[in-house]
């Protein structure tokens, strides 16, 4: 049975994303998809839904719904202290939802992204193979007050064995691991010893597409000729600013790809508010 | 067909992937290259590992369907498909038509570039339609085609202030480079027309008519004919040719 969800504050910035787009990227389109996957995994995984069910991504402050059917939730990544009908819920466990609760979230205290499972995933269109929202491509790119979110309703629980424990979200001086890009020998010495010792500010620019950095670094680097850049992939500007790309930046660049970061620093690293400290370490 | 006639640089991308890169040039024959290894990738016992191939304008990339375990095997791989082997089949490539209105009303920036250019709108307009153009691959938007092949008297710097919105089929120059803003967006190219041809909707199967490798020419209409094509497109009756 159809039923849904009704978006009641959709907090700070709140989509919905799955396991992202792969297949257009022939066509210049961004891959999308939720920024910490590994905390989106976890949060399908308890409730046996399969990997690339959309979930709702919550940023910094997440959001208020009201359930209007029975199903099965649930919560990962940051703490956003969720309660349901006012009461304090547990995060990285199944939590079976009765028609007519309401989930309120909070401002986060330890991360960056909160996920919102459900039993079988959220029923919002698919667009070029993929539920994950994007400006351009989908109809929306984020939630609004009102929206309704359809999900098919189930009364059946989830065998309760299933908590996750001590899934830790770092939110301070994260150590981020990263792999040499491909113009990484163009650097030099002095370059790739203020790479490695600096503490680098995540700057208030940051956002899904990219998180640039607050610090310069004397740069002598020419633009390349447009290539592929990735999800992870550092760029150096001119200017010597340095630019995470995220999970929706555009799929070719200008500029030199010096870095390249692990899966899970990228997961690692979609966990860290703007301001907070980073620190890359080269494997 | 000559082979092997580039030395590659193979880069450790991510987990699954291997990045190949051709000398800093931008060529047709680096971009046929590109896609006859491209063909043989996946015409090989390896395609089977592989997820995608994308390219840019010298580059591979190639994406694996798992992690790569051993990175020097699979380099040795790749290599021995691009020097040891050839193609038995040829890619097919297409030309496509568009149709760009010139008018005043769409391209702001024509009249300061033939008055800088020193060429009659007529001349731009004919310059700028000549050439078969070749889209090396799809980036920067969904659907922006970089195109090789401008005349090189057309070549026009980019504006130092870009505009904050460019309207979406705008046919633009910037550069040594012209192209066609899929949709609304920032853009510091010169604008010098506007199609009424989609070139990216989402709604599609394959959102975008044209793939790296085929080629592309323009043709002259006037404001009517933009208007009539315009509601061909809208309703879904348009046929790219």
């Amino acid at each position: 049975m159809n039923s849904k969800v009704v978006v009641i504050k959709p907090g700070f910035y709140t989509s919905v994303q799955d396991s992202g787009r792969f297949d257009y990227l022939l066509y210049g389109v961004p891959i999308s998809g939720c920024m910490d996957k590994k905390s989106a995994k976890i949060a399908n995984a308890i409730l046996n839904n399969k990997n690339d069910c959309a979930l709702l991504e919550m940023t910094v402050s997440g959001g208020h719904f009201l359930f209007k059917a029975n199903t099965n939730i649930c919560i990962t990544g940051a703490d956003m202290m969720p309660q349901i009908n006012k009461i304090p819920v547990k995060m990285n466990t199944a939590i079976a939802i009765q028609k007519d609760d309401e989930l309120v979230m909070h401002h986060s205290k330890n991360g960056c992204r909160t996920y919102l499972s459900i039993t079988g995933g959220f029923q919002t269109p698919k667009v070029l193979n993929s539920r994950s929202m994007y400006k351009g491509i989908t109809e929306n790119f984020r939630l609004s007050k009102n929206d309704e979110l359809y999900f098919i309703s189930t009364s059946k629980p989830i065998k309760s064995n299933a908590t996750i424990k001590n899934v830790r979200i770092e939110s301070q001086q994260q150590v981020i691991d990263v792999y040499k890009g491909p113009e990484f020998d163009q650097l030099t010495d002095k370059q790739i010893e203020i790479l490695a010792f600096t503490l680098f500010t995540i700057s208030n620019e940051s956002n899904r597409m990219a998180y640039p950095l607050t610090e310069f670094i004397p740069n002598h680097l020419d633009p390349i000729i447009t290539s592929i850049v990735l999800p992870g992939t550092v760029q150096l500007t001119p200017g010597g600013k340095l630019i995470i790309l995220m999970r929706d930046c555009q799929v070719t660049g200008g500029y030199p790809r010096i870095l390249q970061l692990t899966e899970g620093a990228i997961d690692a690293l979609a966990q860290q508010q703007v301001n907070n400290q980073i620190q890359f370490n080269l494997l | 067909m000559e082979h092997c006639a580039f030395k590659l640089r193979y880069h450790h991308f991510n987990e699954k992937s291997i990045l190949i890169a051709w000398p800093k040039e931008i060529s047709k024959r680096v971009l046929e290259d590109i896609n006859s290894f491209k063909a043989k990738i996946k015409s090989s016992p390896l395609n089977g590992q592989v997820l995608q191939t994308i390219n840019a304008y010298q580059s591979l990339w190639v994406q694996f369907k798992d992690e790569i375990e051993d990175f020097n095997k699979a380099v040795l791989t790749l290599q021995n498909l691009y020097e040891n082997t050839s193609l038995t089949t040829e890619h097919t490539t297409k030309n496509w038509k568009i149709p760009v209105c010139y008018d005043a009303s769409f391209g702001l920036d024509l009249k300061t570039m033939c008055t800088e250019l020193k060429v009659s709108e007529a001349e731009l307009i004919k310059r700028h339609c000549r050439p078969l153009y070749t889209v090396y691959f799809i980036g920067f938007l969904p659907g922006f085609l970089y195109l090789g092949g401008l005349d090189k008297e057309l070549r026009f710097p980019r504006k130092a202030i870009p505009r904050q919105k460019v309207a979406a089929g705008a046919v633009c120059i910037g550069d040594y480079q012209t192209g066609v803003y899929p949709n609304e967006s920032p853009g510091g190219w010169n604008i010098i027309g506007n199609t009424p041809v989609k070139l990216f909707d989402p709604s599609k199967e394959k959102p975008c008519f044209a793939k790296a490798g085929d080629t592309l020419q323009f043709y002259p209409v006037d404001l009517k004919k933009h208007t009539e094509i315009k509601i061909l497109v809208q309703n879904d009756v348009f046929i790219n040719e």
